[in-house]
């Protein structure tokens, strides 16, 4: 319910803003070598903002599909593999790109882009320019995956 | 010239085996199986049990319905289908079917609206209303047990567009149909089982939704989920994909009034 609150929140803080369909502007990236080398906010982002995210079903949507070291989360995803260890598989950079645009690396893959507003169909009005999530997002996010390291 | 010929060829042969192998491709006939297959115990035996099964409250009301002077004809629906038993027996098995006086593909609650309007000069039921519900589990009701049928040519223009529609990415989410129905079933989306996303029930009872719903319903539930602006009831593209679904469950029975969590 918060969540619903919140999201309805973001959504008229944005309306009010920015006006509709008007949403800021993607920040530019470079992709060199299957990575996104620098930050999308010119900072790093903070990995315990970045695991809630991740954890939390209608902002970060990670666990529809996979799984992850998360003990104290009853249902995860089998759609995709196990995010243990994706820090040790993959360098920041690397991370990032999955995250803004995993098309990039996988033209067939299920993982929807999360920093992009082209090419999409029929995207329900709410949603309509807007990314998946915001670059500071982005960040946390990238932050706590690199964090994970284990077995 | 001639040497070039061939060569396309090949890319086109490779290019579509790479398209084949990324879509997963549809799910063989003999691996279908129907979204009954994936509830539990309790579930399947409400859904079997007349007497347990929720939707049956409608199918009662629809039956009511269906005796039942109605409009400024003041006829019922049974002083020209007689016993719908026998008359109704099978039509749900073949719906989506092509309407020859709209030149076009109407859905069962397009096809009883139709005979609201033109038989029984009343005025249609609006879609997910408890009379429209009502009358469409009633008369699946008389195609329980019965395969689905799509063999109308004339059909064959909507079911694929409807085919089109399943594949295309579409929502935030970005993705399509296809990429949890026939890639990904079996599989789960937090909690949920993917279904192979069979039309074979309908109108169900859905717990989540304590109540009876649609196929657009289900349909227009899965498109919100994916962040999607949903087609509206009764629009082309939603019969459309209905025409689609049914082919793609063609000879799985029926199960109307079915139940799913
Ligand atoms: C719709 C399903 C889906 C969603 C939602 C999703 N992913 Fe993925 N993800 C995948 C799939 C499938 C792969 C496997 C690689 C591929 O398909 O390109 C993957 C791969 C990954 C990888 C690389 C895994 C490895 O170590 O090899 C990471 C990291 C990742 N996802 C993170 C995330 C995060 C974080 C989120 C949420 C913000 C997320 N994903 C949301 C489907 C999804
Ligand atoms: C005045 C007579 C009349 C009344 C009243 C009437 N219908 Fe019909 N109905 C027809 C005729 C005639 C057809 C088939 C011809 C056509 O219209 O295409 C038909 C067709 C149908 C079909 C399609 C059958 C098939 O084989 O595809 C359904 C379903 C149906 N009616 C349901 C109903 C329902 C439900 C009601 C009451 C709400 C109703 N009808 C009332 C005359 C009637
Ligand atoms: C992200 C995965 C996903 C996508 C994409 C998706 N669905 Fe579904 N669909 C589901 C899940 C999960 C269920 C079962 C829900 C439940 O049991 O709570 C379902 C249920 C269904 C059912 C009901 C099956 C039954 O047994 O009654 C149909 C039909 C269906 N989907 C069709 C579609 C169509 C058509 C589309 C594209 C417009 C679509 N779905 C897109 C995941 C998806």
């Amino acid at each position: 319910m918060t969540r619903a609150v919140s999201l309805a929140a973001a959504i008229f803080t944005a309306l009010a803003g920015g006006g509709f369909g008007l949403a800021d502007e993607l920040r530019p990236y470079q992709i060199a070598g299957g990575a996104i080398a620098v930050s999308l906010t010119g900072t790093p982002g903070d990995a315990a903002r970045g695991r809630a995210i991740v954890v939390n079903r209608t902002v970060g949507l990670c666990l529809l599909c996979h799984s992850g070291p998360f003990p104290e989360e009853r249902f995860q995803g089998n759609l995709a593999p196990d995010l243990t260890g994706s820090g040790a598989r993959w360098s920041v950079g690397e991370l990032r790109l999955r995250m803004v645009d995993s098309h990039k690396l996988n033209a067939d893959t299920i993982m929807p882009a999360y920093y992009a507003v082209d090419g999409l169909n029929r995207v329900a009005p709410a949603f309509r320019g807007k990314p998946l999530l915001t670059a500071e997002q982005i960040e946390d996010v990238v932050a706590f995956l690199a964090t994970l390291r284990g077995q | 010239m001639t040497g070039s010929l061939p060569r396309c060829l090949i890319v086109a042969i490779a290019l579509a085996a790479c398209v084949a192998s990324a879509n997963g491709g549809d799910i063989p006939l003999d691996q279908r199986r129907s979204g009954y297959a994936d509830l539990g115990r309790d579930t399947k035996a409400m859904q079997d049990d007349d007497t347990s099964n929720p939707a049956t409250l409608w199918v009662l009301d629809g039956e009511a319905l269906w005796n039942q002077k109605a409009g400024s004809a003041n006829r019922a629906c049974a002083e020209c289908h007689g016993d719908a038993t026998a008359s109704m027996k099978g039509v749900a098995a073949r719906y989506p079917a092509f309407d020859a006086v709209q030149k076009s593909p109407i859905d069962l609650e397009q096809r009883i609206n139709l005979c609201r309007t033109e038989r029984q000069n009343a005025t249609p039921f609006a879609f997910e209303s408890h009379e429209l519900l009502a009358l469409t589990a009633f008369i699946g009701r008389q195609s329980r047990g019965m395969p689905i049928v799509s063999t109308d040519e004339k059909l064959k223009p909507a079911i694929e567009a409807g085919r089109k529609l399943f594949m295309q990415r579409i929502g935030q989410i970005d993705m399509s149909c296809a990429q949890c129905h026939d890639d990904n079933w079996g599989k789960h989306l937090t909690s949920s089982l993917v279904p192979q996303g069979h039309p074979t029930g309908y109108p169900i009872y859905r717990l989540e939704w304590q109540n009876l719903g649609s196929l657009q319903r289900r349909l227009r539930n899965c498109m919100i989920g994916m962040r999607a602006e949903p087609f509206d009831y009764g629009a082309p593209e939603a019969v459309a994909l209905e025409a689609y679904l049914m082919w793609r469950a063609r000879g799985l029975p029926v199960e109307t009034p079915a139940v799913r969590p």
